[in-house]
């Protein structure tokens, strides 16, 4: 090293990378993620982008962002105030420097800092020119556009490409800064741009720039180490919510040896579900990009018809737009599985930020008495097995099944420990069969789930009519008996009532009884899991309950529930879930909400669970 | 194609009690369709009627083939998703002009354009009869309804024309009162690979009575008919005297035998888009006849046939992980130990 510099070991760090929309942020971010993950840290991730492709450059409206919280001990959560911020341009700032802990790291793009960026971000001084930040913060002006550019001397490519290099080079500062290694990112480089030497050999330069820039610079005196963290034994990757997700679906695949069709429409943030699946065809799974969101749903249906296992994937407007098929799949009763991935509503509201606020569509959102089962993944890996079990399910009771997850699950990140297809639950399906001796009655059901037969077209001798009409009992005639109506509601009531029986014991965090109880649903876990475990270190009587099941609920959660004097229900809407859990159990549950289009943050719940402790 | 039908009539009746009104175009076309199965197919359980909701939509109840009664305008989406998954299947979809025009007109278009390897039976008796004599979208202008007590202000669809736009390969048109007609449209449907479409036209006797009677009463229908076929002539008229004429780029009626022989006619070739275009236009117009017959057909790659190839040279050109585990496994990964 050429200078004096100590090594600090620390035990976690949340950075944030903030540029304007065309500077790579989330590039930077995501290479940061892999290398952290590879180094064997415990890690969680927040992409945050705007709606717009490409807002005007250097506006505020244009700043992206990702954030990563990544450390030596098991963490939940994607951090809420970074320790350090990189902000690319005088907007990035300006959106972000509020986040930034007091005397917390600030690496700044000085080249960026010019008059009409200034002027853009709403600036009337330079503020690396008054004095305004290195008061408050460890502050770093780099001048990255000047180092690509000298860097990637002789190479013959545009300057705007060469421009283009500085997240590379932020990248690199950061890599020096946390002690990692720079050739995960320089292999990746090498692959994403096989065929382009120039741009490779760029980029490369460009990231050796920042790294080396850290370490003769004068200005860095100290070099941050996050050990491995203590993670459970076994192989791991880092995973997303969306590679999750169409995994779950492609091992649902393989073990229950069904065909699947995916049918969808392109909608933020689903879309890319559509894309993983589409270059799986070698695995036998069709994809189909139909012309709306009513198509998708009903071409998946179709397809389940057929006796393959149809699946969509949405958001909430496209949702809203599917309800009327997800009542024909309950009424025919085929599986279906109906993936939203939820945003900021109502109507377009904010497409590209999360929210928990389309509980109620998912359990309740349809005509008539039409209930089906709602699974709620709890962290971008678990989006694997929720969705492999909403697959598993859905055969298994002839019904659509929605999982319901969000844009901070699909677009986060964590490492997963993989797991192994063989130690997921069996997964047999057997198409009804011709039997010479009895009248096929298509309505006649399994005593145990109340699952009727999946009879495919093809089948000799099963030739039957279905549709949405009321089925009569047994023969699913058309019937407009009220008795006969009646009769059908309760039984497909109870049919999902029924999956209840299959749901694992409800896990307790912390302690089993005592004066708060978190309970969380999807992606509020992490929040809930790191603020209970500061509650539990001080000694507090708390414990959480992380729910996946949203319909049916868990058997055992109402006697769980008895065992505190308080619970308290963190969400990101405005209090769907605890209405459901007031009504299902007469409990007086307590509220945090927040609808501010990200993840809840622990510290706000700790703050609450204390409240409710001491008032 | 079925060289002995093994199957009858019956075979194709179902045991549910027909209920449309006494009188309505729906029971030839039901009769007519199960008339001529046997011969399209000795694998009834290879046949999928799929409907969306209308008077024609109740039609899969009456077929003893596999039957999916769906939702308002959306068949066309469950069909496609059939075939797409299932591509051995027989997959007809019926439908009427209020179902698939309106409501449903955005998966038409899209079907056709696709061309998925179905057949499109489209009741088109230009009334809206399940929810009681509303106007359709093929409605003539000024239609006085219950829902237009002054007169419909807007302009129907013409079916066969949007078809063609839409890039329909095989666009056929019949009428309910022609069964041997009604019946031969049906097998050609049966018969050509890709999105076969047939508009059918019904009467609704209880609601748009006689909205075709021009083209079946005995007085007036040889006039205003012309039953094109391919390869030959497009005569029409009480003595078979009439005749369609290109005068340029012009088409018009003529007379055979004073200015015009049978040579100058117009040889009606399924395979010309041009032909096609043309014969769609004449649809409710005064100057020329009503066209009935396959207006136009080519075999193009169909989307599920398409898809089959992909998925083939996907198995057969990958060079990544071939099996789950191996996709769990991918990228990445470490140990901890």
């Amino acid at each position: 090293m050429a200078k004096n510099v100590s090594n600090k070991t620390i035990d976690n760090v949340t950075i944030r990378f903030a540029g304007d929309s065309g500077d790579g942020m989330q590039l930077s971010g995501g290479r940061f993620t892999q290398t952290s993950a590879v180094v064997g840290n415990d890690l969680s991730t927040l992409p945050d982008f705007p709606a717009e492709i490409r807002a005007p450059a250097g506006s505020l409206a244009g700043v992206s962002s990702f954030q990563i919280h990544f450390s030596s001990q098991e963490i939940h959560t994607p951090g809420e105030k970074p320790d350090v911020l990189v902000a690319m341009n005088p907007a990035a700032l300006k959106v972000h420097l509020k986040d930034l802990v007091p005397g917390g790291t600030l690496i700044v793009n000085k080249n960026a800092f010019t008059k009409k960026n200034l002027t853009l971000a709403g600036y009337e001084d330079d503020p690396t020119e008054d004095g305004s930040l290195v008061d408050y913060y460890s502050t770093h002006f780099i001048e990255m556009g000047k180092l690509v550019t000298n860097a990637c001397e002789g190479i013959d490519i545009p300057s705007k490409m060469v421009d283009r290099t500085k997240n590379l080079c932020a990248l690199g500062v950061l890599f020096w800064m946390y002690d990692r290694p720079l050739e995960p990112t320089i292999d990746w480089l090498n692959q994403k741009f096989k065929s382009k030497p120039d741009i490779i050999e760029a980029n490369v330069r460009a990231l050796n720039a920042g790294y080396n820039y850290g370490d003769t610079a004068e200005i860095f005196t100290t070099r941050f180490i996050v050990e491995k963290a203590k993670l459970p034994k076994g192989k791991y990757r880092n995973m997303n919510g969306t590679l999750a997700s169409c995994l779950g679906i492609l091992t649902a695949a393989e073990k229950s040896n069904l065909g699947i069709t995916f049918a969808g429409y392109p909608i933020t943030p689903a879309s890319n579900i559509l894309h993983t699946l589409s270059n799986w065809k070698q695995f036998g799974i069709k994809t189909y990009q139909a012309e709306d969101e009513i198509a998708g749903i009903g071409a998946a249906l179709g397809a389940s018809y057929g006796g393959a296992l149809g699946i969509t994937a949405s958001s909430g407007p496209g949702i809203a737009l599917k309800t009327e098929f997800l009542g024909l799949a309950v009424m025919t009763e085929l599986p279906l599985v109906v993936i939203n991935v939820q945003r900021g509503g109502p109507s377009t509201g904010l497409p590209t930020k999360t929210e928990q606020s389309d509980l109620f569509q998912a359990v309740y959102g349809r005509n008539g008495e039409a209930p089906i089962p709602v699974i709620a993944p709890t962290t971008p890996g678990d989006c694997f097995f929720a969705t492999y079990e909403a697959c598993r399910l859905a055969v298994k009771y002839m019904t659509p099944v929605m999982v319901l997850s969000d844009g901070y699950l699909v677009n986060g990140s964590e490492p997963w420990l993989i797991p192994d297809p063989n130690k997921l639950e069996e997964f047999k399906v057997e198409f009804a069969q011709e039997n010479k001796d009895e009248q096929f009655l298509p309505y006649k059901r399994d005593e145990e789930t109340l699952a009727r037969s999946w009879a495919i077209p093809g089948t000799k001798g099963l030739e039957h009519r279905i549709g949405g009409l009321e089925k009569q009992d047994v023969t699913g005639n058309v019937n407009y008996d009220s008795d006969n109506h009646q009769k059908m509601v309760q039984i497909r009531a109870q049919k999902i009532a029924n999956i209840a029986n299959e749901l694992p014991e409800t896990k307790v965090f912390g302690e089993k009884s005592g004066d708060v109880l978190i309970l969380s649903w999807g992606s509020s876990h992490g929040a809930c899991r790191a603020a209970t475990e500061s509650l539990l270190s001080e000694n507090l009587k708390v414990g959480h309950v992380s729910i996946n099941w949203i319909s049916p609920l868990p058997k055992d959660l109402g006697e769980i529930l008895n065992n505190y004097k308080k619970v308290l229900i963190p969400e990101v809407n405005t209090g769907q879930f605890r209405q459901i859990i007031r009504a299902e159990y007469l409990v007086d549950a307590i509220g945090l909400n927040e609808v501010q289009g990200k993840p809840l943050g622990a510290s706000k719940i700790e703050e609450k669970v204390k409240d409710l402790i001491n008032g | 194609m079925v060289d002995k039908p093994i199957l009858k009539k019956a075979d194709f009746e179902s045991d549910q009690a027909v209920r449309w009104c006494p009188g309505c175009g729906d029971y030839a076309i039901l009769a007519q369709t199960q008339k001529i199965f046997p011969e399209i197919t000795t694998e009834k359980e290879k046949v999928v009627f799929i409907s969306g909701i209308g008077c024609s939509s109740r039609f899969p109840y009456y077929m003893n083939t596999y039957g999916f009664h769906t939702i308002h305008g959306r068949a066309p989406t469950v069909a496609s998703g059939l075939k797409i998954s299932n591509p051995d299947l027989s997959v007809w979809l019926v439908t009427g002009d209020g179902d698939g025009f309106s409501i449903g007109g955005n998966h038409m278009i899209h079907l056709l354009r696709r061309n998925v390897d179905l057949n499109v039976m489209l009741f088109n008796n230009r009334i809206y009869g399940l929810t009681k004599g509303q106007y359709s979208p093929t409605s003539e202008q000024g239609k006085i309804t219950y829902s237009t007590p002054m007169g419909s202000l807007d302009y129907p669809f013409n079916p066969t024309k949007l078809a063609l736009g839409a890039r329909g390969a095989f666009v056929a048109k019949t009428i309910d009162r022609d069964l041997k007609h009604l019946q031969s449209m049906i097998k050609r449907a049966s018969e050509h690979r890709g999105t076969s479409f047939i508009e059918i036209y019904q009467n609704c006797n209880i609601f748009n009575d006689g909205a075709f009677s021009e083209l079946t009463d005995k007085e007036t229908k040889s006039e205003r008919v012309l039953k094109v076929e391919h390869g030959e002539p497009m005569i029409f008229g009480k003595e078979n005297n009439k005749g369609i004429h290109l005068d340029g780029i012009k088409p018009q009626v003529v007379t055979i035998g004073d200015k015009h022989s049978i040579d100058d006619i117009l040889v009606h070739d399924e395979t010309d888009a041009f032909i096609g275009d043309m014969l769609s236009n004449f649809t409710a117009s005064d100057t020329f006849p009503e066209p009935l017959g396959v207006l136009y057909c080519v075999e193009r790659p169909t989307y599920d046939d398409l898809m089959v190839e992909q998925m083939k040279e996907a198995e057969k050109n990958t060079k990544g992980p071939k099996s789950v585990n191996d996709l769990l496994n991918a990228g990445d990964t470490w140990e901890v130990k």
